[in-house]
């Protein structure tokens, strides 16, 4: 079994009445990408900083990287990296003095902190401006800063919160390129927060909706969004074929009525378990298949799905 | 399965126990360091050093022409004048209304004030508070620095501006201080530190409950200056004391009057530091508060140690370094129970 990265059990944080994190519970595997997803002040960035013994749980059980951030949260502070949502350096200093601040912060050495330093500057493409003050930065470069800055201290758990947002899509393309690299080539943990589901899912192993504080659903993105479709998958397909033709051929599978999309497109669903059969139950009918996709599993919809669900109880 | 096993279960399966950590430097001085270099490069350093520097030249300048005038005439038969070279610093002569010491009194406050509004809150508008605190340090690591800091700048500039005035008074005046005219000046430096130490932790105060800098600077200029008044024009603590207990003809009711006076002066940094000013740098002054004229009168004029002065004055100096202290823990603690994310 892989070992544990962060536990969190009933974990719970209230303000006077208003419960901002609802009895949580999670458990992150070494070098896994966690995802966790929700719309703004769905108790996230909360989360996170109970996770990092910033902030004191009401109730509930923490345990990252084998200690307890709110009895040993120095020990905490040393393996975990953590940037902040909406990152923010010294504007008067350079990219150089801000990272050498830190370094200093984690009791590196001169050598160790100058070198650190270099090869993160270059890995998050900031080389060339390492020496300008931060305060002439746009916001995706201070947010590739602040990457590098949590990875001063050269941490085996990542905690990454809204590290795309406000930012160009060209600029979240490459920070999800970051993140990826870190997971999989120095296999960190890393627990990434977004509102921007789309982007998560294609880099996240597993993901955890936040809605209101809780925890709605758990799991592999591709998962979550089977068991919001109730068991089916959706699929587009393009063919060669007529109506009544695709009718009978996909009836063996339980196929949902067919959606003409026009042309010679089609949209219908399957039982997940018989997804894979699909394909070849077209070509032993002899349909020609031009394409075929799965839809709907994204996590904008699934998300979508849960939120409506959640709001909409009394 | 106890809550004990449960504890273990959540926290120990981890990658590496607790390790015995080799000494470290401590946080506060990482803090306090980067804090330092940040103010001796600030504008406010250079503004603050050139306006000290300027003001306390010329009022020694004044101070040394005026003894210069004075000193001739006194007989030498007689001893001179003892501590002649601390007069520099505490005469006040024309053109100038104050001496250097009163100048120092009436600077302190905006200069504990210029090295503190801004010290917490800054680092809030900047963003830069989640980022420091979720590093290995301790959360009043911050704070402490920050403060100590802000008292060692405060201190390089005192003892810098007081060193350069004391070498141009030399140059004017043509007399070198004595051992024990150093010693003096050393002790009023420190008590002098103490006494901005309490301006500077009022404005991280104000820094900690306020989320603007400016808010902050404005807040503690403006108990500043309605404290003021209060010590500046002792007019105002005359008038609350008549009113408390109304002067009379006998001594009893003058003695009383003149004791609530002292005591609405005392409450304030700038009246007790004035006091333990006049004790540390004039060795004949042997005592503080209310005097009747039969004791003036029948006192024997002699010089005090240091140690003695020092004894004259200790109550001041602890109100002063308690004032600081008291001041400082309300800001900690505010500092402390606050949320990261306000």
């Amino acid at each position: 079994m892989a070992k544990r990265a962060i536990r969190a059990q009933g974990l719970t944080k209230t303000y006077g009445t208003a419960t901002v994190v609802d009895h949580i519970d999670l458990d992150i595997k070494q070098g896994e990408i966690f995802g966790l997803l929700g719309p703004n002040g769905a108790g996230k960035t909360t989360t996170i900083l109970m996770l990092l013994g910033l902030t004191e749980p009401t109730s509930g059980r923490v345990g990252v990287a084998g200690f307890d951030p709110n009895r040993d949260a120095i020990a905490v502070r040393e393996t975990v990296g953590y940037l902040p949502d909406n990152v923010g350096f010294y504007d008067d200093l350079t990219a150089r003095e801000n990272l050498s601040y830190t370094a200093r912060l984690n009791r590196l050495d001169r050598a160790t902190g100058t070198e650190r330093m270099t090869d993160l500057l270059d890995h998050v493409g900031l080389a060339e401006v390492a020496d300008q003050r931060v305060g002439t930065y746009s916001r995706g470069m201070r947010q590739r800063l602040g990457i590098a800055d949590a990875l001063m201290k050269n941490p085996s758990i990542v905690v990454l919160d809204e590290p795309t947002a406000a930012i160009d899509p060209e600029g979240a393309a490459e920070i999800q390129r970051l993140i990826l690299s870190l997971a999989h080539r120095q296999s960190m943990t890393v627990l990434v927060s977004s509102h921007l589901l789309h982007q998560m899912q294609l880099i996240c192993d597993r993901v955890a909706i936040f809605v209101a504080g809780r925890i709605v659903a758990q799991g592999r993105p591709s998962d979550l969004a089977v068991e919001t479709s109730q068991g089916r998958v959706a699929l587009e397909l393009d063919a060669d074929v007529a109506d009544g033709a695709l009718a009978a051929a996909l009836a063996p599978l339980q196929a949902s009525e067919l959606e003409a999309e026009g042309g010679q497109r089609w949209r219908f669903s399957v039982p997940a378990n018989r997804d894979d059969d699909v394909t070849t139950t077209l070509v032993a009918a002899g349909i020609k298949v031009r394409q075929l996709r799965r839809i709907g599993d994204d996590l904008d919809e699934v998300y979508r799905r849960y939120f409506e669900s959640t709001r909409s109880r009394p | 399965m106890t809550a004990a096993d449960a504890t273990t279960d959540i926290t120990d399966s981890a990658q590496q126990p607790p390790v015995a950590r080799r000494r470290r430097t401590a946080g506060w001085r990482i803090v306090a360091r980067k804090e330092m270099a940040d103010h001796v490069l600030s504008a406010r350093f250079g503004i603050l050093i050139l306006i000290l520097g300027l003001i306390g030249a010329a009022s020694v300048y004044a101070a040394a022409s005026a003894l210069r005038d004075a000193v001739p005439s006194l007989d030498p038969a007689l001893g001179g004048v003892p501590a002649l070279f601390l007069r520099l610093f505490t005469v006040q002569a024309d053109p100038l209304p104050f001496s250097f010491v009163q100048f120092v009194a009436f600077i302190g406050p905006p200069l504990g004030i210029a090295f503190g509004f801004d010290s917490i809150n800054g680092e809030r508008s900047q963003s830069t508070l989640p980022r420091l605190v979720s590093q290995p340090i301790h959360r009043d690591d911050v704070i402490n620095g920050k403060y100590a800091a802000g008292l060692g700048v405060i201190a390089i500039m005192l003892t810098v501006v007081m060193a350069l005035v004391a070498g141009y008074g030399i140059l004017r005046l043509g007399i070198v201080p004595s051992a024990g005219e150093v010693a003096r000046m050393v002790v009023w430096l420190v008590v002098a530190v103490a006494y901005i130490g309490v301006w500077l932790a009022f404005a991280i105060l104000c820094s900690v409950s306020t989320r603007r800098a400016a808010t902050a600077a404005l807040l503690a200029f403006a108990l500043w200056l309605v404290v003021i008044p209060w010590l500046f024009f002792s007019t105002f603590a005359g008038i609350a004391a008549d009113a408390v207990s109304p002067t009379g003809t006998t001594q009893e009711e003058q003695l009383s009057n003149a004791k609530t006076e002292l005591a609405l002066l005392r409450l304030s940094p700038y009246y007790v530091f004035q006091e333990s000013t006049a004790v540390l740098l004039d060795p004949e002054v042997g005592a503080l508060g209310v005097l009747t004229p039969e004791q003036v009168d029948r006192a024997l004029l002699s010089e005090l140690s240091l140690t003695d002065s020092i004894l004259v004055a200790w109550p001041q100096i602890t109100a002063l370094l308690a004032a600081t202290v008291v001041v400082f823990a309300v800001s900690y603690v505010v500092f402390m129970r606050q949320e990261i994310r306000a």
